[in-house]
């Protein structure tokens, strides 16, 4: 309670006119802030609402017999890992994708800056055909993999690659602007200083790069929480071994359980916020310290 | 530390940033780059420092060839204009940035580096600040923490590129006044790069005048000032007044203006250069030159009074087509000139640039002396 009264404090110590017209400088207040309230509410917070009314209808242990059903409790385990690992992927791969894209010039360049925003644009279903295409054990990557032993479709492996398809753009576009901004300065000066090129990464621009790199990152693994299309395609789908959290909501709906559909899909919904809100809180505070505000 | 600069060419694109220039550097000594924007004078420095290749040319300190030589086994200090600090690490990380990077064998000890960081912090005044971050400090103490940074290993060579570019007018003093004490304790060869003729004059032992990838000059600074090599030195180095005109029977002469120059042979064009402090105004023509101006503007701001003159029946080269003078508050007080007053400027001491020559010949006109001498420099 004191925390939320203190924040409140400080928020209209640093917009003291907030409701006063007469001294504010820049026009529309009102009604900007009025339709993105409007639109946030419509678009974002009803639906949320709906879930959680569908979810209050349930007795708690209702609600807990299902979101720990053995089954979904096995679903969150392969969602979680296969995201963490796709994420984790994307991370390592999308860092080198955006750090090609700004630091070097080469033919084609703005092509594959156009084709990284591929997997937004395409439906999720198709991609998911097209890697359980490729991936099948007589497509054109599939036959390779096979013969070093290693299968891809129908197995979880196949769920981390949709997921890293489908997520890849959320690393590579949060991480591509912060790079851009970087001084070449500050590189200049640690190599000056008789840094070697690594020490220049890890202690000059890395340090600069990773609060975009986690955001990138956690909207990545928050989006992979929740791939549907592209994954049931390639996952096999098989219970207790290859079963996403979303195919276990898609699996109730399609039993007209709305109330156990709704309680599954709050617990992923939970953990993204969660996630989402730490990440944005340790930023926050990280960028308050070098930008000295 | 010498620095030989010998025969380097630059090129962007097609833009020739330096010209075939070599330079000596002298051991010990605080040397200004100093041009106009294009010069060339930044993109030297980044050759010397290594942060940029020449197309051709060597770079050698104190004999040794370092041409190809990586900036980071340069083993120089580098003060970037916008300071380059870390905003992630405290001043003391900072500063301490060089002696962690050096190879573990030539890394003093975690306790070493402490105390020499301290020593820094205590040298530049703000040992209270060493845990703040960058962010936290003012323009003038970011550029005093990145010098720290940058002499932290003790390099032999300082190089910075407009030091004082980003701060007000009052920091700038006091860090040139500071920058030229640590110069003088520690010794370094230093080259500074500069656009302000005052801070070049004022600051170094040696000043290198550039302009579109040439050096035009290379002079002390009290030298440079009192003898330029060009007009282009002449012209850079502060305020001037220019009589160009036709010589004929040793008189200068455009429009209802003329000039006697004692003793020259040159028939033709010439121009007649003068600083504001080589001039007097009188209300009459003297016998040697007949300059009328009418007064535009007084300045009285200052130690001395600064008069601004149009021209009267001719014109000054350039592009305001005004004149300088100045006069003491003593003569002013006198004199009483006022806006829309007719004066007469009375050359003292001028110079005169002839033909296509680059180099100026000294002009004398000594009153007291009725038979004007002139005097050649160089």
């Amino acid at each position: 309670m004191s925390t939320a009264n203190q924040a409140g404090a400080a928020v209209s110590q640093r917009w003291p006119r907030i409701g006063n017209r007469s001294k504010r400088v820049l026009p529309g207040f009102g009604l900007s802030l009025g339709i993105s309230l409007l639109f946030i509410s419509l678009i974002l917070m009803l639906p949320l609402t709906g879930l959680v009314m569908e979810v209050s209808a349930m007795s708690f242990d209702q609600f807990w017999f299902v979101i720990t059903d053995p089954r979904v409790v096995a679903s969150y385990k392969v969602t979680a890992f296969s995201a963490l690992a796709a994420s984790l992927f994307n991370g390592i791969f999308g860092l080198l994708l955006a750090w090609v894209l700004v630091r070097y010039e080469f033919p084609g360049k703005r092509l594959i800056d156009a084709v990284v925003d591929l997997p937004f644009a395409l439906p999720t279903a198709v991609a998911g055909i097209v890697l359980a295409t490729l991936f099948a054990e007589n497509g054109w990557y599939g036959q390779w993999l096979s013969k070093l032993g290693i299968e891809v479709a129908f197995t979880p492996v196949g769920i981390i690659v949709a997921m890293a398809f489908t997520s890849l753009p959320f690393v590579v576009r949060t991480v591509q602007p912060v790079l851009e901004e970087l001084a070449p300065e500050d590189e200049e000066a640690a190599v000056s200083l008789g840094a070697s090129d690594g020490l220049v990464f890890r202690r000059v621009i890395f340090p600069s790069l990773w609060p975009a790199l986690l955001t990138g990152v956690a909207l990545s693994f928050t989006r992979s929480l929740g791939e549907f299309g592209a994954v049931i395609f390639i996952a096999g789908n098989m219970p207790y071994v290859s079963e996403v959290t979303s195919l276990m909501i898609f699996v109730r709906l399609q039993e007209y359980d709305y109330a156990a559909a709704s309680a599954i899909a709050s617990v992923i919904l939970l953990v993204s916020l969660v996630m989402l809100f730490a990440i944005t809180l340790w930023q926050a505070r990280y960028l308050k310290r070098i930008e000295g505000r | 530390m010498t620095i030989t600069v010998d025969g380097i060419n630059k090129r962007f694109g097609k833009f020739q940033a330096l010209n075939n220039v070599s330079l000596d550097i002298p051991e010990g000594k605080l040397t200004a780059l100093l041009g106009p924007s294009g010069s060339g004078k930044t993109t030297l420095l980044r050759i010397i420092a290594g942060l940029e290749s020449a197309d051709s040319g060597r770079v050698s300190f104190s004999g040794k060839d370092v041409t190809k030589l990586h900036v980071r086994d340069r083993n120089i200090g580098f003060v970037f204009q916008h300071y380059a600090l870390f905003r992630h690490m405290t001043v003391a990380q900072n500063i301490a940035f060089g002696l962690d990077s050096l190879p573990r064998k030539q890394r003093p000890s975690k306790a070493d580096i402490q105390k020499r960081v301290g020593e820094l912090l205590e040298m530049i005044q703000l040992p209270h600040l060493a845990n703040r971050f960058p962010a936290q400090l003012s323009g003038g103490q970011k550029q005093r923490v990145a010098l720290a940074r940058s002499i932290a290993t003790r390099p032999k060579i300082l190089l910075l590129d407009e030091p004082f570019g980003a701060l007000d007018a009052k920091v700038r003093k006091d860090l040139r006044r500071w920058l030229r004490n640590l110069h003088d304790e520690f010794h370094f060869t230093s080259i500074f790069v500069t656009h302000d003729q005052e801070e070049a004059l004022e600051l170094s032992d040696q000043v290198v005048v550039m302009s579109q990838g040439n050096v035009e000059q290379v002079n002390e600074p009290t030298e440079l000032y009192a003898r330029p090599d060009s007009r282009f030195v002449f012209d850079f180095l502060g305020q001037v007044n220019v009589l160009s005109g036709e010589v004929k029977h040793s008189r200068l002469t455009q429009g209802s203006a003329w000039v006697t120059i004692p003793g020259i042979e040159h028939q033709g064009n010439a121009q007649l250069y003068l600083r504001p402090h080589e001039v007097r105004l009188a209300t009459a023509p003297a016998a040697h030159a007949n300059l009328p101006l009418r007064i535009e503007a007084v300045s009285l701001i200052g130690s001395e009074v600064r008069v601004e003159l149009r021209p009267e029946g001719w014109e000054s080269e350039g592009s305001d087509n005004i004149w300088e003078v100045g006069i003491s508050h003593a003569e002013f007080n006198q004199q009483r000139p006022t806006r829309g007053d007719l004066r007469y400027a009375v050359p003292e001491v001028g110079h005169l640039f002839t033909g296509k020559d680059t180099q100026p010949v000294t002009v004398n006109w000594d009153e007291a002396d009725l038979s004007p001498r002139i005097r050649l420099i160089n």
